[in-house]
């Protein structure tokens, strides 16, 4: 009983990682441009899609293809921001929240629908050698795959961290997220700003995407429910601290495992969500305000 | 409205050849019409939620589902339709009430995701409790006729139509067009913003589960998930935001348009026209807020002005 519980939220714990890290690039994004781009789900399934792919077509293991796959959501990001969020700059703020919801759930179709296009709508997974390598620690079983993918995501958060503390470009960001008018002030070319977090977000979604393809199966379906677990974390973890957000991540996983083995696995999914109407129903501007 | 007989003779018209449709054909046409109608019905619903009410929900396929799994299951249970979709109209009610009191105080992009929630919540919950695909029984099956179904749609579109405008006409619609502008100002002049946003949730739940009732009592087999699918509230926020929110025939319009690409673009590619629609959506969101409505009064000859609710 014990052991079966602590299997569970050992499984939970690892997933929750993901979570965490799926859900940084879009409270970043949120932080700074006061955008809530729904679609970020869609880019960590574009994401595992570039670890399918260089694992289908050349065997590259899907851990180096994080170095392939943050760059090229950067990319898309910077596209994505380009064609449609810059122009929300000039919204105040609630409508530009507003309108930046609508954006990116018209994105999140487009992206999706492009994906079954492109790909068909089959799950695709990764197989590398150490696919079922497992470790063993008392009765517990931890698969390594999955332990290596929280621990890179704990690496990339501790980076992003760095960088937002430790660089000018990094200051600036926060900067603009404390205070936008100060930021301008200052002589922050908050523009850039916009375009670097944006490119940033979507880099960390691309990130997650490809460590998601190390131990789940990548559809152009999941997005939806990415999007979903980024804004519980969010809403639990508050914003502006990455490492609050990933031990929110952990924390909405070892919930999910917790509560699956005690409802039964069909109802995980139901209680992530349930947390997050009842710190809404308690806070209804939630825990992520803007400060 | 008595100086525009024109409006209305047309309008009459429309229904009348809309109603004479089953007389006229068969098959294809007639199964196009009936989903148009449905369409029409669907957006509508969230159109006077979203449009008129200023309120974007995200959770519309909660009612729908409710509506198409509750009057399903009396009526297959042995009841009579007449019995059947009230049914399902009652429980999407209520699920209105019951889902509208906590999430309306919700502010900002929170009702939204609130709504995506409550709606994967009873998705997921669905799936779970009801896992087998919901076939008709024999019996059922050869009684099976197009027609009453297709009356049934077009009684959904025209009141939920009939609601849509009702809310340009009304001191109710009018209230919520000042709560939907500006919350405070409607408090300063004394209108209950709260109650204005429950209500027409409610209402907007109540058509929607109408509206789900009629898929319901048309679809031959489904399983029960389905109905409570995101892809129901995509679909209604895609038509109304095509033909222009908080406008009266924009989102009519636009199901016609949108079910007619459909039709052409299935041919080729299914998920086409979620492409082609998608994009449209983002453009319309970004650079033409009004919709083919506005973009009718802007350049066409103008004879759709007054619809809007203020």
């Amino acid at each position: 009983m014990t052991s079966v519980l602590l299997q569970n939220a050992v499984f939970g714990l690892l997933l929750g990682g993901l979570y965490g890290l799926g859900a940084v690039g879009l409270s970043l994004v949120f932080g700074v441009l006061a955008v809530l781009n729904v679609a970020h789900g869609e880019l960590i399934m574009l994401g595992g899609y570039v670890s399918v792919w260089l694992f289908t077509l050349w065997r590259v293991d899907p851990f180096v293809s994080v170095l392939v796959a943050g760059p090229a959501l950067f990319l898309v990001g910077a596209v994505l921001f380009r064609l449609f969020f810059r122009r929300l700059v000039s919204f105040a703020e609630d409508d530009r929240i507003k309108t930046s919801i609508l954006i990116g759930f018209g994105l999140a179709l487009v992206l999706q629908t492009l994906a079954i296009l492109a790909w068909g709508a089959d799950e695709r997974a990764v197989t590398p050698r150490y696919a079922g390598m497992v470790m063993t620690v008392g009765n517990v079983v931890v698969p390594l795959s999955r332990l290596g993918a929280l621990a890179l995501a704990f690496l990339v958060l501790g980076g992003v961290h760095l960088f937002l503390t430790r660089t000018r470009v990094g200051t600036a960001l926060r900067a603009t997220a404390d205070d936008e008018q100060g930021a301008v002030l200052v002589g922050i070319p908050i523009g850039t700003a916009y375009l670097r977090a944006f490119a940033l977000g979507s880099a960390l979604a691309g990130v997650a995407g490809a460590l998601v393809s190390v131990s789940d199966a990548v559809s152009p379906a999941i997005g939806l429910h990415w999007t979903l677990k980024a804004l519980i974390v969010i809403v639990l973890g508050g914003m502006g601290n990455i490492f609050g957000t990933f031990v929110a991540g952990l924390f909405l996983g070892l919930a999910e495992a917790t509560s699956g083995f005690l409802l039964g696995n069909a109802y995980r999914e139901v209680v992530g969500l349930m947390l997050f109407l009842l710190v809404l129903s308690v806070r209804p501007r939630g825990l992520l305000t803007r400060s | 409205m008595t100086g525009r007989p024109r409006a209305w003779l047309m309008i009459a018209l429309g229904l009348g050849v809309l109603a004479a449709l089953p007389l006229l054909s068969t098959g294809g046409v007639l199964t196009w019409g009936f989903q148009v109608l449905l369409f029409v019905a669907l957006a509508q619903s969230w159109n006077v939620l979203g449009g008129f009410g200023g309120q974007v929900s995200l959770g519309h396929a909660a009612f729908f589902g409710l509506g198409a799994v509750v009057t399903r299951m009396v009526w297959l249970s042995g009841h009579p339709l007449a019995v059947a979709l009230p049914a399902g109209m009652v429980a999407a009610t209520m699920a209105g009430v019951l889902i509208g009191a906590p999430t309306l105080r919700l502010r900002g992009p929170y009702f939204a995701i609130g709504t995506l929630a409550v709606a994967e919540i009873l998705r997921i919950t669905v799936g779970n409790v009801l896992p087998e695909v919901s076939t008709l029984s024999a019996p059922a099956l050869a009684g099976y006729t197009l027609v009453p179904r297709y009356l049934l749609a077009l009684m959904a579109a025209v009141l939920s139509t009939l609601v849509a405008w009702m809310l340009t006409q009304t001191r109710f619609g009018y209230g919520l067009a000042v709560v939907r502008d500006d919350e405070a100002v409607a408090e300063a002049v004394g209108v209950n913003a709260f109650r204005h946003k429950l209500a027409v949730f409610v209402l907007s739940s109540a058509l929607a589960g109408l509206t789900g009732g009629v898929f319901g009592y048309y679809h031959v087999s489904f399983y029960p998930q389905f109905a409570f699918s995101p892809l129901w509230t995509f679909d209604a926020l895609l038509i109304t935001f095509f033909g222009g929110t908080g406008t009266v025939w924009g989102p009519p319009f636009a199901a016609a348009v949108y079910l007619l690409f459909r039709e052409a673009l299935a041919l080729r590619l299914v998920e086409l026209h979620v492409l082609v629609f998608g994009i449209v959506f983002v453009l319309v969101v970004l650079a033409f807020p009004g919709g083919l409505v506005a973009a009718w009064r802007a350049f066409g000859p103008g004879r759709l002005r007054q619809t809007h609710g203020s």
